[in-house]
């Protein structure tokens, strides 16, 4: 049985996290995923999705769950990482001023467990306003800091030309991390949480929405996996996700998971079929880059 | 009729400011009667006259507004500190002043578990006066390879482990990458874990249960020793979860015939949404006894100074670290303040930086405008580096002040060369600005972060001496009164408690400090030294020596 992956959605107040959780819940698609909030405050799963609660818990229809952390995460994290039945994914929405870094921190050392990434959620509206704040805005800035992904929240609402800018803003002052828009909280869960078959080459073309592009890859010769991991998350490639199996050059089927800026390298005991998923937004993935590594696309 | 025992003091300084002193002091019901002359009280009829304090000074019980009763869950442990410290049966420990002392003292209290695996736990350690030298998992296993250790440091956010608990909490491994966990040239950790999140993994493995902040049977009643011993005889608990088992075993010892301290608890605000906590407090303020007197809600607004966690305003930390961090949004806070303040809860605030104290004002002064409330006394804790004009404005808004005075002795000179620099940590805790500016104004221990002790704080507060014997920020003393008033009167009132306790006169409680010497008559340099024979609280009898 491997690592548990564990998600953590950031991001100020008013960002959109309470929109994106209960949205992704919607569209979870029997993964059991299991919620960690800070504090059961106002709605912090819509009311049509809750079949039973009590004081620690919320279950939530499909199997998943909802519990608060309050003060300890850590003590949630592990009686999550024992939770029968196990949870598929967990989510943690952090406050509004935790550094999303930290709490990934904490998660590492809980064996059971692994940090599949860090989104953090930006209000197209107010976030660079918001990143000169006297009180909070070095607080947001380092929030971004240790972005994975950044999700521009309420993209709908600034103007093409607005948020053209605001992305150009973004990139300059956090260049590896990828930035995508989420509106109403509508992100695909194969871009949030990494939740889609990678290791298939037929998956190809799996994926659809309108706004990103999935290609199957292959690599027939093995190379070194975690360079060519570092290569895949290099922002000009334009990749938001990849996942899926080559083999290294120690002979070993590796494993290759993407999430914006973080890779992950493994060697699964059971390893899938070669090949690898790459998930981007239209238009910015690069399929040319990808052969220049040596990728074939399926 | 009830019994009047009328007690003659060699004098009775009362923080009455009708009537400053007495020589007798009347008793009845656990209230006072009258402070005066044995003469005057004897028109109160039938008495008793008690003479067994007659070579000693009476003042009102002191009122501690700022310390955690997890001081005397820690005293299960080994201390460990730098300085010499009281337990609460009265023993003094050395100051532990190398590893190899550490080590030694470590190792007898080993000798003293019978079996080789029982965890062993120690608190206090602060390696700042080592010259910073750093403890590591070898050190510790010098003192055993087969039981788990764990020695928590005085500030709370550090603890050292030896090998063994690494082994246990499964962490001893190489590859790990967490900037909490500093490994050893070895490629393993080297023993020392740095902040709460990462202690979790190996705390059940030492002794260190995980809710710290709640107060266990045996440590609240080590505490209480502990305000026998320092004369304390009304004392917050200023940060507690409070979970209902916790509360149902504090209205039970406190509510026992021989529990000698009223225990005041604030519920922690993490955890709950702003709705919901003040449904609790006012839930909690229901079940308030005399002796145990909840209600009241503890807010964190950020870090400490020290540990580069306070939020500083321009020009940031003396040596170029990162502003520290927000523990409360700001928007969370302000909703705080307007549910409390509607329902008429109080809040009190820890805030050590001035940009985190700035950010209470702000929030606060529009809370207020929305829902007037003429005498909610919001406190500022800590506070440490507000200025002039912040505290101007504290007292306009009707705020009161809880400064940490004995941060000034034991921190003092870290903070002069390396924290906030010469300038700022002059005017840290700055109670004779605070006093001018007419902010009603208490000072406090944080115990167990300094030992508890409201004669040593005032001390701290008059004669501002840090740990190498400077004097920091001399314009910022306060005299020996004033200090007195503040750990009496002055605390009491943060608590809206001083109508009941804090002075000694007609109708309060008979809460009493009994001390050996006068401290309006010694030095002020002497003032901590001040023995104290023990407590009369509600008019019951506590000596130190009987504990």
């Amino acid at each position: 049985m491997g690592a548990l992956p564990v998600t953590i959605v950031s991001g100020y107040l008013g960002a959109g996290k309470t929109t994106l959780v209960n949205q992704m819940l919607r569209q979870a698609d029997g993964a059991k995923i299991a919620v960690l909030v800070n504090e059961f405050g106002e709605l912090p799963i819509d009311e049509d999705l809750i079949e039973a609660r009590d004081d620690e818990l919320i279950s939530i229809a499909g199997g998943c769950i909802c519990c608060s952390f309050g003060s300890d995460l850590a003590a949630a994290l592990k009686q999550m990482a024992e939770y029968q039945p196990r949870p598929d994914h967990i989510v943690i929405e952090a406050s509004g001023v935790a550094m999303p870094g930290a709490i990934a921190q904490t998660v590492d050392l809980i064996p059971e467990l692994r940090v599949e990434g860090i989104c953090v959620l930006a209000d197209s509206l107010n976030i660079r306003k918001m990143s000169g704040d006297e009180y909070i805005g070095d607080t947001i800035e380092r929030q971004l800091s240790d972005a994975d992904l950044i999700l521009l929240s309420k993209a709908d609402l600034v103007d093409q030309a607005d948020l053209e800018v605001l992305q150009d803003w973004l990139a300059e002052h956090w260049p590896c991390a990828r930035v995508v828009t989420a509106v109403q909280g509508q992100v695909p869960n194969a871009v949030l949480l990494g939740r889609f078959a990678g290791g298939e080459t037929r998956s190809a073309g799996q994926f659809a929405d309108d706004k990103y592009q999935s290609l199957a890859v292959r690599l027939e010769t093995p190379v070194d996996a975690r360079k060519l991991a570092q290569r895949l998350a290099e922002p000009s490639l334009g990749l938001v996700r990849a996942k899926g199996f080559v083999r290294d050059i120690s002979g070993r089927p590796a494993l290759i998971q993407l999430a914006g800026q973080r890779t992950e390298v493994t060697f699964p005991e059971k390893p899938g079929a070669a090949g690898l998923v790459c998930i981007g937004l239209k238009g910015r993935i690069d399929p040319r880059a990808l052969q220049e590594l040596g990728l074939g696309i399926s | 009729m009830s019994q009047t025992v009328i007690y003659s003091a060699r004098k009775i300084i009362t923080m009455n400011r009708s009537r400053p002193h007495a020589s007798h002091v009347a008793v009845r019901d656990g209230r006072v009667l009258g402070a005066g002359t044995l003469d005057e009280l004897s028109t109160w009829g039938e008495h008793t006259l008690d003479d067994r304090f007659a070579d000693k000074i009476l003042m009102p019980g002191f009122v501690e507004g700022h310390a955690h009763t997890m001081e005397g869950s820690l005293w299960s442990k080994v201390y460990c500190g730098w300085f010499d410290r009281t337990d609460p049966d009265g023993k003094t420990w050395d100051g532990v002043k190398s590893v190899d002392a550490l080590v030694e003292r470590l190792k007898e209290a080993a000798d003293k578990l019978g079996d080789s695996e029982t965890p062993l736990s120690g608190w206090q350690l602060d390696p700042i006066y080592m010259n910073n030298q750093r403890v590591t998992r070898q050190d510790l296993d010098r003192v055993s390879t087969t039981r788990p250790i764990g020695i928590l440091h005085a500030s709370g956010h550090i603890m050292n482990v030896n090998t063994k608990a690494l082994e246990l909490a499964g962490l001893m491994k190489t590859g790990i990458n967490n900037a909490a966990i500093p490994l050893g040239d070895d490629g393993y950790p080297m023993g020392e874990l740095k902040g709460p999140e990462v202690m979790t993994p190996v705390g059940p493995h030492v002794d260190f249960e995980r809710n710290m902040l709640d107060a266990d049977e045996g440590g609240l009643r080590r505490f209480a020793k502990l305000c026998v011993r320092t004369g304390t005889t009304t004392i917050t608990d200023l940060a507690s979860r409070l979970d209902p088992d916790t509360v149902d075993m504090m209205l039970r010892v406190t509510g026992e015939a021989d529990y000698p301290a009223r225990i005041v608890p604030l519920r922690f605000f993490m955890g709950l949404s702003p709705e919901d906590l003040i449904a609790e407090v006012l839930r909690l303020r229901d079940l308030s006894t005399d002796l145990l007197r909840l209600g009241r809600i503890k807010v964190v607004a950020d870090g400490s100074i020290q540990g580069f966690s306070a939020r500083l305003r321009w020009p940031g930390y003396h040596n170029g670290a990162p502003n520290g961090l927000w523990y409360v949004a700001p928007e969370q806070l302000s909703e705080i303040f307007h549910r409390a303040l509607e329902a008429g809860v109080q809040v009190h605030t820890h805030t050590n930086g001035d940009q985190a104290t700035q950010l209470v004002l702000e929030k606060l002064a529009p809370a207020l405008q929305a829902h007037p409330h003429p005498d909610h006394r919001f406190t500022l804790q800590h506070c440490q580096l507000a200025d002039a004009a912040q505290f101007r404005q504290a007292a306009k808004l009707g705020m009161c002040v809880n400064l940490f005075a004995n941060h000034h002795y034991y921190w003092g000179d870290e903070h002069y060369t390396l924290t906030v620099g010469p300038d700022r940590a002059t005017r840290m805790n700055a109670c004779r600005t605070a006093l001018d500016a007419g902010v009603p104004m208490a000072i406090h221990s944080d115990a167990p972060v300094t030992p508890l002790g409201p004669l040593f704080t005032a001390w701290a507060a008059v004669n501002r001496l840090t740990a190498s014997g400077r004097v920091q920020g001399e314009e910022e003393r306060i005299t020996v009164e004033e200090a007195l008033w503040a750990i009496t009167m002055g605390a009491a009132y943060t608590l809206h408690l001083e109508g009941e306790v804090g002075s000694i006169e007609t109708g309060k409680k008979a809460d009493f400090a009994v001390l050996e010497e006068d401290p309006t008559a010694c030095s002020p340099g002497d003032l901590k030294d001040i023995p104290v024979w023990g407590t009369v609280q509600g008019g019951r009898i506590f000596a130190a020596s009987d504990l």
